[in-house]
């Protein structure tokens, strides 16, 4: 069905350890660097700006740029579209783990119903939500609603793909040994199937949870539903170029925030997980 | 093939002077390597063998130049070995991992080759003639994956051999290969040397096949690692599996050979009654 | 119930299931009579009229370019930066934040960003656009690839004293070469959906632009077209990924199989 690399497994650790280097850096250098880097960079726009190699009308310098999410962050209106950009993410991602779990775990763990549905799954898989804009726009209008629905579709074929490979990959070793046992079918999918599958699970909520704000973003871009996304089309529409790079730069924020809530949710919930103890450098 | 050295002072190979080596720092700082000293001749066979955890791989990586003694140094040919030097080759235990595997047996044994000043032609006779040499000349175009783990380590040892070194390192080779082909790979490891005229540092575990192969052998302590004893091996040549295991000769070295290394592990001392 | 039966039944399931969805598809559809989900045959129809060969040149093709170039940039970019980040830990960890944050960033953010600084809403912005997100994936897992090569390779490599560039060429690049393809094959499905993202934004050609256009039009069977047309380009692609993946990487599988981990 789906080829070696396609699904991710547990985590993003590398199987082999990466080969250990001579000098290791200190602790001090982790944090530094990355810090020196980021500055570089900032001083580096600047540099390019003040210059003048970009003109300033189609890229604002750094510092403008900066003043101006500052004072946008000062306003009520950005936090309400940041807080409608969140609502819309948060939504949809928890429409589609709802959804996406429970049916991936009968499609995984019953061969029949998972031979039945693979050929739909692998044709809907790979189209891109974003399709389903125009229709949405037509149909439910600039709502919540449509906000949601993208979100929550785009979301639910990534975890759905993933929670069916975490319960196949459980090791039948651990199976057939309950089974001696007498232990039940919903007891084995308890206490074995499911938390054998949950690095995966996790996998998927972590690409789902990445899948879900793209589409919110999209949404409120194209379809104008409130969030920032909005404010962008606000903003270009009036050539306010200022505002735009700094919603820009918010939404980057944003999309870290969110990679990083998830991987340290990830992170607790598979705390007992083998891949969670080696910590690549 | 003839031998690199002619021309050359046949004088000591390989010498390894108050060789040490710390790892970590502050508070995880670990004495891997004490001092250890030996010196290694030319055309020579010698074993390295020590308790597990006694730094052998350790010892091996400084003398081929992969890793930095924090003391002592390593002279080959008189000159400071400070990276892997030219004459040198090596060879691992985990041959699967040093293999490429998505190549030729062929190509594997070309890859040290290529960037030497060699004609097309003559790289080719030189990989021909080592896979012969250790018994693979119908394997060239297979996978090294498709071939069993002894010939996949026949194919490291070609390698080696290709490449024209005047001196080998051999790092537990053979600990990863069932017991029967290990006795041909030994075989093999003698062949070579009496043909190529190359030097051999064979580092084991195993005790019987440090008996059977060198011509001295180094046992070691274990961390931190000093010289123990070194012990010339004076079996005839040449080897042969069954009459030299058979000879008092043998038993005895091997014993010898045991008794010091079991001391290393036990390091309570047993009754005198049990000691030969 | 015996093997050969339940195989007998799973091979009809997989058969029918699909068959019958589309079977109720039609069913719904020709009794809900609506605007917005015109019958399934109608779609067909429209399908073939459009794809079959009237629009082909004028929308499918720039399209196709434009995934292929930006892809093709992309793929480029990110194994030949992906290589000297992975093999020197300075240059991973001065990179990491830059590529972590604009990994993290949303693509719809950069549309409007990427037309004015760009000054173009054609090909130029388009292939720009799709070659930006799509060189994460790649990027990040030759790094990973590049980072987990086996030490013991390398210190064989080390060991015959195997010049940079040989070693690069030789070792590294095919050692790392099954992470780099499933990062590649991310990648591509990447690239669709920058494609229609970016010309439904603002395009005047392409299928992206066909679904834009129906739908201030309210034509709806050229959009049920356009969308079942990028379905079926993702699935395709995607396909042809696989075949030319499952020869390039034969001896990855063989290897695989041979060596118990």
């Amino acid at each position: 069905m789906v080829v070696r690399g396609e699904v991710a497994r547990g985590t993003t650790v590398p199987e082999k350890a990466p080969a250990a280097r001579t000098n290791r850096p200190s602790r001090a250098a982790d944090i530094l660097v990355p810090v020196l880097s980021i500055l570089g960079a900032l001083v580096l726009w600047e540099a390019v700006s003040r210059a003048g190699l970009i003109s300033t009308n189609d890229l604002p310098s750094m510092t403008t740029t900066m003043q101006e999410l500052w004072s946008m962050m000062q306003t009520a209106t950005f936090w309400k579209d940041f807080a409608y950009t969140v609502r819309g993410w948060a939504l949809g991602l928890l429409i589609a783990t709802v959804l996406a779990v429970p049916i991936g775990i009968v499609l995984g763990s019953s061969e029949l119903a998972g031979r039945a549905f693979r050929v739909p799954i692998e044709f809907l898989r790979p189209i891109p939500s974003a399709v389903l804009i125009p229709l949405l726009f037509l149909t439910l209008g600039t709502s919540l609603k449509s906000e949601v629905f993208l979100a929550a579709f785009g979301a639910f074929w990534p975890l759905l793909v993933q929670t069916i490979y975490g319960v196949r990959d459980v090791d039948p070793i651990a199976l057939d040994t309950a089974r001696c046992f007498g232990v039940g079918r919903l007891e084995r999918l308890r206490r074995i199937t499911l938390p054998s599958a949950l690095p995966y699970i996790m996998t998927g909520v972590r690409i789902s949870s990445t899948v879900s704000l793209i589409l919110a973003f999209t949404a409120e871009l194209f379809m104008g539903t409130p969030g920032l996304g909005q404010a962008m089309n606000y903003a270009q529409a009036y050539g306010l170029n200022d505002q735009l790079y700094a919603l820009a730069i918010a939404a980057g924020f944003l999309g870290l925030a969110v990679h990083f809530a998830m991987t340290a949710l990830e992170r607790r919930v598979l705390h007992w997980h083998p891949s969670q103890r080696l910590e690549a450098v | 093939m003839a031998s690199r050295l002619e021309g050359l002072d046949p004088a000591l190979m390989l010498e390894i002077k108050s060789l040490g080596k710390t790892y970590g720092t502050g508070q995880k700082e670990t004495r891997a390597i004490e001092d250890v000293s030996f010196s290694v001749e030319d055309r020579e066979l010698v074993c390295v063998v020590g308790p597990s955890g006694c730094g052998k791989t350790t010892l091996l990586k400084c003398l081929a130049g992969l890793l930095r003694p924090t003391d002592g140094e390593v002279l080959l040919h008189g000159r400071r070995v400070t990276a892997p030097p030219e004459e040198m080759a090596l060879v691992f235990q985990e041959y699967g991992r040093s293999l490429m595997p998505w190549t030729s047996v062929r190509n594997n044994v070309l890859l040290p080759l290529r960037h030497k000043k060699l004609s097309r032609t003559e790289r080719s006779r030189l990989v021909e003639e080592a896979l012969a040499a250790v018994g693979l000349a119908g394997f060239f175009d297979y996978y090294p994956w498709q071939l069993s783990g002894g010939m996949q380590q026949r194919v490291a040892i070609a390698r080696a051999l290709a490449y024209q070194p005047s001196i080998l390192l051999m790092d537990e080779p053979f600990a990863s290969v069932d017991a029967q082909t290990r006795g041909d790979l030994e075989d093999l490891v003698l062949r070579v040397r009496d043909e190529f005229g190359v030097t051999i540092v064979f580092v084991t575990h195993d005790i019987d096949e440090s008996v059977y192969l060198s011509d001295r052998i180094v046992v070691l302590t274990h961390a931190p690692t000093v010289v123990k004893e070194i012990l010339p091996v004076d079996l005839p040549h040449p080897r042969d599996q069954l009459a030299t295991k058979e000879l008092p000769d043998f038993a005895h070295l091997r014993a010898h050979v045991y008794r010091l290394i079991k001391r290393e592990q036990d390091p309570v001392p047993r009754l005198a009654a049990a000691e030969g | 119930m015996s093997r050969r039966v339940y195989s007998s039944i799973a091979v009809g399931a997989e058969i029918l299931v699909p068959l019958l969805i589309l079977a109720l598809w039609q069913l719904w559809t020709v009794q809900a009579d609506s605007d917005h989900f015109p019958r399934l045959s109608t779609i067909l129809v429209e399908f073939k009229d459009m794809w079959l060969f009237s629009e082909f040149s004028t929308h499918v093709v720039p399209s196709l370019v434009r995934i292929s170039l930006g892809f093709g940039i992309a793929v480029v970019a990110g194994i030949a930066l992906g290589i000297p980040i992975g093999l020197s830990e300075w240059t991973r960890k001065l990179a990491m934040p830059h590529i972590e944050y604009w990994r993290a960033m949303p693509p719809p953010a950069l549309l409007p960003i990427s037309i004015v600084l760009l000054h173009d809403i054609g090909d130029k912005q388009k292939v720009a656009f799709i070659a930006f997100f799509c060189l994460f994936p790649v990027l990040l897992n030759t790094i990973d690839g590049v980072r987990s090569i086996d030490r013991t390779l390398v210190d064989t490599a080390r060991s015959y004293r195997i010049p940079r560039r040989e070693r690069i060429r030789r070792i590294v690049l095919p050692a790392a070469l099954p992470q780099i393809v499933a990062g590649m094959r991310t990648s591509l499905a990447l690239a669709v959906i920058m494609m229609v993202l970016a010309e439904y934004f603002s395009s005047t050609s392409g299928v992206g632009y066909v679904l834009l256009i129906s739908k201030n039009t309210f034509e709806m069977g050229p959009m049920w077209a356009a969308i079942l047309l990028i379905g079926l380009l993702g699935y395709v692609l995607n396909l042809a990924f696989l075949l030319a993946e499952r020869r390039a990487l034969a001896w990855h599988r063989g290897w695989r199989a041979s060596t118990p981990l």
